[in-house]
């Protein structure tokens, strides 16, 4: 089996994706924020986030890409794992059960009520842990076709 | 209510560990330590957790709080304390034999957050009372073992690959069915819940539908007969430190579950469903044996023995009295450390002689008498030679079966403890014994293999200290045993209004 | 409707295990895909197909009115969704590597550790 290169630049495609991620990605931030109390999440998000980088890649090429990661994707994951591990840490320490969701409500002087909580820290943890598993994946495939 | 969190720490521990060295996957130091003082600690909490569970009972943590049939609940009885303890034992000398026998790439690649999220997936299952969450942990820990599986990429490691994926993907689905299946009759998740609801029905014949499927999903996993051909493909071909983990650990997790399911939960019908279990036990037994015998490179004669010890603990499941019962977990507790630490020698074996091919080897107990001694010990226990641990396993199950009167069985244990002791002997007269077939094999130095040295004998010194000890051991066994045969009380602790 | 989704279920089993029956590995992995959704079609099909509105609570009220859908079996079906994603990017992933080192597609050609 001989390994095939993909080459489609496409002028449309290239332009278009320039407008697109950074609205991808700005998506993908509110469906991650809305997921507090309504449909939307860190999965779903995460996946968004991961089809914007996608997107670069295959408009421009691999290395596009991994630049604009700047980190190793597998990396993500170490720090999505982490942070949604650390989220299950905080009721210990106010005698509740291990994972039980915190929740701490600030009042900000312009924007309002601003509710902070550990579900919101797993579920940021879970958006990176996404990002990064499928980009994992989508960048092994693109470097076996590159090389 | 403060050491209830004791029951998380398993699996939280090697899953922080795993994610921190993630971070850090290009400093080699780093993930080093990680492993080895992470797996220290990991052993450490879970040697308290289990001593906490023979002084108070079952412990029982339910997850965010959410009470007993509706949330994910970890529960730590004494069987799940102790495979908990093993897998940690595992843990933490394949992190030790890793130092010096990883190489480089492989970090890189990732070996070190792999090793941490198969541990957390081990003892996830190991410790969850939820049905779910247990195939959601053997994924975790499928996941983790495909991908030190192929490192290093050698043809042999793919083509074992594929047959390992396969049969395992096979065993998830069909453990998935047999999840939905019963949450579609009993509507529960909870192993606690779904055994009261599963008892209270009228119509019994489902229930044995569902658990024949459990048995032939989890019978895959375990390797049982006559679906264990994944096994012998796959296991002789990554690197030794993870050959090592997987025979200590990755088979016997099918067997902690066939042990959880077939005493928690399918328990109305014995006749039918244990009787079973007996004939597998039999089979499992003689035809892992049986293949071993034709075997003549060391990994693969001890993978086919892994196949025949799990027919012993099946045997143990399948007898289903008290004596039985405290058999199988005592022979699941001697098993899992003398299996490990042979795969390590086998390890030590090629780094001293160069192959892992009986015909290749020799002479190693001229040039390496300290090698000979620590390979005797745990192939002799493997064979069931007193005073080790294996004989007091074997003892133990043997009794069991002439007083259940499972002559069959009794005369196949029997006879394979015979043939395991060929196998060994045989890996003795050809690598040990034997001239060298070359006259001067290349022999590094040996302070360069002290550390491989240690972790063994540690390995070595458990087995001997079981066979010596055998009385406390035999305690705990005993306990789990109870809990196990008189399930009233895992369902009392899960269910009965344990929240704060 | 329950029936019709049974032998549709059925069919993916059978289809499942046919193609995992055949040599290449490419079919298997199909074979695989195929299994897994038919695991989560039978647990989405034996949760209840009754028509409810979506299980979520609205703002200041205790309880839903009216049959809702069954969250449960929803979870663990997108559970099973994600893990089943994620073991077969691997899968392919390692068939991919598999068919570059051992040269061929055909399982009767892989049998150098058996």
């Amino acid at each position: 089996m001989k390994p095939r290169r993909f080459n489609m630049r496409s002028l449309i495609l290239n332009t278009g994706s320039s407008l697109l991620l950074p609205l991808l990605v700005l998506f993908s931030l509110f469906l991650l924020l809305r997921g507090h109390d309504e449909p939307g999440g860190g999965f779903i998000g995460g996946l968004v986030a991961a089809a914007a980088v996608a997107l670069k890649l295959f408009a421009e090429d691999y290395k596009a890409a991994r630049d604009m990661l700047r980190v190793h994707p597998l990396q993500l994951v170490g720090i999505g794992l982490v942070l949604a591990a650390v989220a299950s840490l905080p009721p210990l320490f106010v005698g509740e059960s291990f994972f039980t969701a915190q929740w701490w409500s600030l009042d900000l002087p312009i924007f309002g009520e601003l509710k902070l909580s550990t579900p919101l820290l797993f579920d940021i943890g879970v958006f990176l842990g996404v990002i990064g598993t499928v980009l994992t994946v989508v960048f092994t495939l693109a470097e076996a076709e590159h090389s | 209510m403060d050491l209830e969190v004791l029951v998380a720490l398993p699996i939280i521990i090697p899953l922080l560990l795993g994610a921190l060295s993630l971070t850090v996957l290009s400093n080699h130091s780093a993930q080093r330590w990680l492993g080895a003082i992470g797996t220290a600690l990991l052993l450490l909490c879970s040697v308290w957790l289990l001593l906490h569970t023979r002084e108070v009972g079952i412990q029982v943590l339910e997850v965010g709080s959410w009470p007993a049939p509706f949330g994910i609940v970890l529960v730590s009885d004494m069987l799940g304390a102790i495979m908990v303890v093993l897998a940690s034992i595992t843990g933490f000398a394949t992190a030790l034999y890793s130092l010096k026998t990883v190489r480089k790439r492989f970090e890189r690649f990732g070996y070190y957050p792999l090793l941490h999220l198969l541990l957390a997936g081990v003892n996830g299952a190991f410790l969850t009372g939820d049905i779910f969450n247990l195939y959601v942990w053997f994924e975790v820990l499928l996941v983790a073992s495909f991908a030190l599986l192929i490192l290093g990429g050698e043809r042999a490691q793919m083509e074992g690959a594929i047959k390992y994926v396969t049969l395992n993907l096979l065993s998830s689905a069909l453990f998935l069915t047999a999840i939905g299946l019963t949450y579609g009759l009993v509507g529960t998740l909870n192993m606690a819940d779904i055994a009261v609801k599963m008892a209270s029905l009228e119509d019994q014949k489902m229930v044995t539908v569902i658990a024949s499927l459990f048995l032939i999903a989890f019978a895959i996993k375990a390797a049982a007969f006559p679906l264990f051909f994944w096994l012998p493909a796959s296991y002789h071909t990554p690197q030794v430190a993870v050959s090592a983990i997987f025979a200590g650990l990755l088979t016997k997790v099918g067997v902690y579950a066939l042990y959880r399911v077939f005493t928690l939960i399918f328990t109305a019908d014995t006749g039918f469903t244990h009787e079973i279990l007996l004939w597998i036990a039999i089979f499992t037994m003689l035809t892992g044996v049986l293949g071993a015998a034709a075997q003549f490179e060391v990994r693969r004669i001890l993978s086919f023995h892994i196949i025949s010890q799990i027919g012993y603990m099946i045997l143990g499941l399948a007898l289903f009295t008290p004596l039985a019962l405290i058999g199988g977990v005592f022979y699941i507790m001697h098993h899992i450390i003398v299996k490990a630490n042979l795969f390590l020698v086998a390890g030590l074996m090629y780094r001293l002689g160069g192959s892992f091919e009986l015909k290749k080897l020799g002479g190693l107990y001229r040039n390496h008498p300290g090698l000979a001694v620590l390979f005797l010990i745990p192939a002799l226990s493997l064979a069931g030679v007193p005073p080790l641990s294996g004989f007091f396993a074997k003892f133990i199950l043997i009794k069991a079966g002439v007083e259940a009167s499972a002559w069959w069985a009794v005369g196949v244990a029997l006879l394979v403890g015979l043939l395991t002791l060929f196998s060994m002997i045989k890996i003795w007269n050809e690598a040990f014994w034997k001239a060298s077939p070359e006259p001067n094999p290349a022999v590094p130095a040996p302070t360069r293999n002290a550390l491989l040295y240690w972790t063994i004998g540690l390995l070595a010194a458990m087995t001997v200290c079981i066979g010596l000890f055998a009385q406390p051991i035999y305690q705990m066994a005993e306990m789990a045993a109870a809990q196990l045969l008189n399930p009233a009380g895992y369902i009392e602790a899960v269910l009965g209004g344990t929240t704060p | 409707m329950t029936t019709l989704m049974a032998i549709l279920i059925g069919t993916f089993y059978a289809a499942a295990i046919y193609m995992m029956l055949r040599r290449s590995v490419v079919k298997l992995v199909i074979g695989l895909i195929l299994l897994s959704n038919a695991a989560n079609l039978l647990i989405f099909t034996v949760a209840g197909m009754d028509r409810g509105i979506p299980p979520l609570i609205p703002k200041g009220e205790l309880l839903i009115e009216g049959p809702a859908a069954d969250p449960l079996a929803q979870a663990v079906i997108l559970t099973s969704i994600v893990i089943g994603f994620g073991v077969l990017a691997f899968a392919v992933v390692l068939i991919h590597r598999a068919c570059e080192v051992v040269q061929t597609d055909d399982m009767n050609e892989m049998k150098g550790t058996d």
